[in-house]
C-alpha cells in the first residue's frame, strides 16, 4: 500500500514537472530580409526582448515562452509558405507578418487553422473581412482617422480642409474614413485631391490647394511623395497648417523634405519618443540590448507578446482555441500589466483603441506635442 | 485666374527642363540617327554623381562641376564610343533596343550602388517668392526657367552664330558633302554627344531638388521629353524647345483641370493628334535635317 502511494506521488510530481517544463510555443513570420528588413528586425527584437523579460519572471502561468522566427523575405508568397509551415507545427499563437500585403495572404491560413494571428499590418481592410482570428498591434485607419479628424476640427479649428491622398488601397481607405469624420464634425472638405503613387510633380495639386484656400491641409501619401508635396507646398507659399499621419512626419520624410517639413503635424500611434514612462523604459532596455533605438515596429513586437501573456492569464489556461475569443473585447491596463505600456482595448474585429500622440516637426526633429486619449 | 497663372509658371518651369532633355534627343537623332531611350536615365544619373562627389566632401558648387564633367565623359564620350558606334552599323533599331537595355542597366546600377530609396538634393535657387505681374511666383520656378532659357539661348547661338555651329549643321544636313568640304564630321558628332550630356546634367541639377534623387525618376522625364521632341519636330532644335514648354504646360493644366489619373494620357493624346495632322511636328520640316 505504502509503495503504491509513493509511486502515485512520484507519478503526479513527474507529470506536474513535465507540464511545467513544457514551453508555450509561438511562431513568428517576419520581414527579416528584403525591403522590409528594418520592419521585421525591429519586430523580432521586440518579441525576443519581451519573451526574455517574461521568462526571467517565471513565464506565463508557470510555463516559459518559446518562439521560432521565420523569414518572409518581405515577399507575400514566401510569407504564405512560411506561415503554412509554422502552422503545421501547431503554435499557440502566430506572430506577424508586418507588411499588410503579407498579412492579407496569410490571414486565411491562420483562420482556417483556428490559430490567433497578432500582426503588424495597418491597412484598414485587414480587419474588415470578418476574420475572427486576426489582431493588430497598432492602429488601423478606422482608429487613427477619427482622431485625426477630431484634431483638425477641434485643435486646428479648421472649418475647411483640403484632403490630398494617394490613389491606392491605403490612401483611399484613409481618405474615406477621414472625410466622413470631418464632414460629421462640421469641417468641410473643400478640395479632395487624388494623386498617384510615385508621382513626382505636385505643382498642379498644390495649385488647386491654393485656389481652395482651406484652413488646413490633410496629407495622406507615401513617404517620398509626402516629401515632394511638402517641398512644393513651401515652394508655392502655402501657409495653411499641415496635418497627416506617420507617413507625413516620419524621419525619412524629414530627411528628404528638409526645411519644408518644419511645422507639419501628424498623428502617430506608437513612437519611442512618447512621453510615457513605460515606453521610455522600454526604449532604454531595447537600446541597451540591441545597441540602437527601436522604431514603432520594435514596440509592436514587444506589445504582441504582452497581449499573449495578458490574454492567457485572463483565460487561466493555455488554450489556443479559446485565445481569440478571450482577446476580443479585452481591456489590458498598464497598471496591471506594465508590459502593455499603455492601456489598450481590443475590439471585436481585432482593432485597437488606446491613446496616441500628436507630433510636430520642429527644426527637423519630431516633437510630441500632445497625447490624444483613447476614443472609448 | 491666380491658379491659371501659377499653373502656367509651374508648367513653363517643368517644360523648360523637358525642353533641355528634348533638345538632346533631337541633337543625337540629327547627327547620328540615335534614338536614345535611356535619355531619362541620363537625367537621373548626374544627380547621383553630384551626390557622390558631395559624399566624399566636395562642396555643392564643386560637386556640380564634377557631376557635369563626369556626365560628359560617361554619357557623352563613353556612350558614343562603347555603345552607339558599335551598334549603329547594325541599324537604328538595334541601337534603339541597346539604349533601352542601357536604361535598365543604369537604373539597376544606381539602385545597387546608391539606394532604392529617394535621397534629398540641394537646390541652386533659394526658396521664397518674387512678385511678377502682381502674382507671387516661386523663386525656384523662376530660377529653373532662367537657367534653362540661358542654356537654350547659348546653344542656339553656338549653332547659328559660330563656325563650329555651322560645321555641326553641315555634318547633320549632309555628312558626305560636309566631309568633302573639310568638316571633321566625326568630331562634330562627338560634340553633339557631349552637348547632350551637358544638357542632361543641367536638367538633372534643376529637376532633382523637386523630384528627389531616385533611380526611377528618369522614367517620367524620358517619356515626357520624347513626346516633346516629337510634338515639336524631331528634326528641329527649336521644335524640341517649343514641344518641351508645351508639354510642361499641358501636363500641369491636365492635372488641374482634367484629373491626376489621366494627366499622363493628355500629352499622349496630343502627340497622336499632332502625328495625324502634322507628322513632322509643330515646328518640324518634312525631309530636312538640321540642328
Amino acid at each position: 500500500m505504502k509503495s503504491t502511494l509513493l509511486a502515485g506521488v512520484l507519478f503526479a510530481v513527474a507529470t506536474a514537472t513535465s507540464a511545467f517544463a513544457q514551453p508555450i510555443k509561438l511562431a513568428d513570420v517576419a520581414e527579416l530580409s528584403g525591403g522590409g528588413a528594418t520592419v521585421g528586425t525591429n519586430w523580432k527584437n521586440g518579441i525576443d526582448l519581451a519573451i526574455e523579460e517574461i521568462n526571467a519572471k517565471g513565464g506565463v502561468l508557470g510555463r516559459k515562452l518559446e518562439v521560432s522566427h521565420a523569414d518572409s523575405q518581405s515577399n507575400p508568397g514566401v510569407a504564405r509558405a512560411q506561415v503554412q509551415k509554422a502552422l503545421d507545427a501547431e503554435p499557440y499563437v502566430l506572430l506577424g507578418p508586418g507588411y499588410s500585403g503579407s498579412v492579407k495572404v496569410t490571414a486565411p491560413l491562420a483562420a482556417e487553422a483556428g490559430i490567433a494571428q497578432i500582426m503588424g499590418g495597418e491597412a484598414a481592410e485587414l480587419t474588415q473581412a470578418g476574420n475572427k482570428f486576426l489582431f493588430r498591434t497598432s492602429f488601423g485607419q478606422q482608429s487613427s482617422m477619427p482622431k485625426v479628424a477630431r484634431y483638425i476640427n477641434g485643435e486646428m479649428k479648421a472649418k475647411t480642409v483640403a484632403v490630398v491622398w494617394v490613389n491606392n488601397d491605403f490612401g483611399r481607405g484613409g481618405r474615406d474614413v477621414v472625410s466622413k469624420e470631418l464632414e460629421r464634425l462640421g469641417t468641410k472638405v473643400v478640395a479632395d485631391l487624388s494623386t498617384e503613387a510615385g508621382q513626382a510633380d505636385f505643382a498642379a495639386d498644390v495649385g488647386k490647394i491654393k485656389a481652395a484656400n482651406p484652413d488646413a491641409v490633410f496629407v495622406y501619401l507615401n513617404e517620398e511623395e509626402s516629401a515632394r508635396i511638402l517641398k512644393e507646398l513651401k515652394r508655392q507659399g502655402v501657409t495653411a497648417p499641415l496635418m497627416g499621419e506617420t507617413t507625413l512626419i516620419g524621419q525619412k520624410v524629414i530627411e528628404l523634405a528638409g526645411d519644408a517639413a518644419n511645422g507639419a503635424r501628424g498623428h502617430v500611434g506608437l513612437t519611442t519618443d512618447a512621453p510615457v514612462d513605460l515606453i521610455k523604459a522600454f526604449r532604454e532596455k531595447f537600446s541597451k540590448k540591441y545597441n540602437y533605438v527601436p522604431d514603432h515596429n520594435g514596440l509592436k513586437g514587444y506589445l504582441a507578446i504582452y497581449m499573449v501573456k495578458a490574454t492567457t492569464e485572463k483565460m487561466g489556461k493555455v488554450d489556443p482555441k479559446k485565445f481569440a475569443d478571450t482577446l476580443h473585447g479585452l481591456t489590458i491596463k498598464a497598471s496591471e500589466e506594465p508590459g502593455i505600456l499603455m492601456d489598450v482595448t481590443v475590439s471585436d474585429t481585432g482593432d485597437l483603441d488606446r491613446q496616441s500622440f500628436l507630433v510636430e516637426v520642429v527644426e527637423g526633429k519630431q516633437v510630441v506635442k500632445q497625447v490624444l486619449p483613447k476614443l472609448n | 485666374m491666380s491658379t491659371l497663372f501659377d499653373l502656367l509658371v509651374a508648367g513653363l518651369a517643368t517644360g523648360a527642363i523637358y525642353a533641355l532633355v528634348a533638345v538632346g534627343f533631337t541633337l543625337l537623332w540629327q547627327t547620328s540617327q540615335t534614338i536614345n531611350f535611356a535619355q531619362g536615365e541620363f537625367v537621373m544619373l548626374p544627380a547621383f554623381l553630384m551626390l557622390a562627389a558631395m559624399h566624399v566632401g566636395a562642396p555643392f558648387w564643386l560637386a556640380i562641376i564634377i557631376g557635369i564633367l563626369l556626365s560628359m565623359i560617361l554619357l557623352g564620350l563613353a556612350f558614343k564610343m562603347l555603345l552607339v558606334d558599335p551598334m549603329l552599323r547594325h541599324g537604328v533599331l538595334p541601337l534603339a533596343i541597346a539604349t533601352m537595355a542601357l536604361a535598365i542597366g543604369i537604373k539597376e546600377a544606381v539602385k545597387q550602388f546608391f539606394s532604392a530609396e529617394a535621397s534629398p538634393f540641394p537646390s541652386i535657387v533659394p526658396t521664397g517668392d518674387i512678385r511678377i505681374l502682381g502674382h507671387a511666383v516661386a523663386l525656384q520656378s523662376v530660377g529653373v526657367l532662367v537657367v534653362a532659357i540661358l542654356a537654350v539661348v547659348g546653344l542656339t547661338m553656338l549653332l547659328t552664330r559660330t563656325s563650329l555651329g555651322h560645321q555641326m549643321q553641315a555634318a547633320a544636313q549632309n555628312p558626305t558633302v560636309a566631309r568633302i568640304i573639310g568638316v571633321p564630321v566625326e568630331r562634330m558628332i562627338l560634340l553633339t554627344f557631349l552637348i547632350n550630356a551637358f544638357l542632361v546634367a543641367l536638367a538633372s541639377m534643376l529637376i532633382t531638388p523637386i523630384y528627389l534623387a531616385k533611380f526611377s525618376s528618369g522614367e517620367v522625364l524620358g517619356q515626357a521629353a520624347f513626346i516633346a521632341a516629337i510634338v515639336g519636330g524631331f528634326n528641329q532644335v527649336r521644335g524640341a524647345i517649343a514641344g518641351g514648354l508645351l508639354i510642361g504646360v499641358l501636363d500641369n493644366l491636365a492635372a488641374a483641370y482634367v484629373s491626376t489619373q489621366y494627366r499622363a494620357a493628355v500629352p499622349m493624346i496630343f502627340l497622336i493628334v499632332v502625328i495625324l495632322f502634322r507628322p513632322q511636328g509643330l515646328l518640324g520640316r518634312a525631309e530636312e535635317r538640321t540642328v
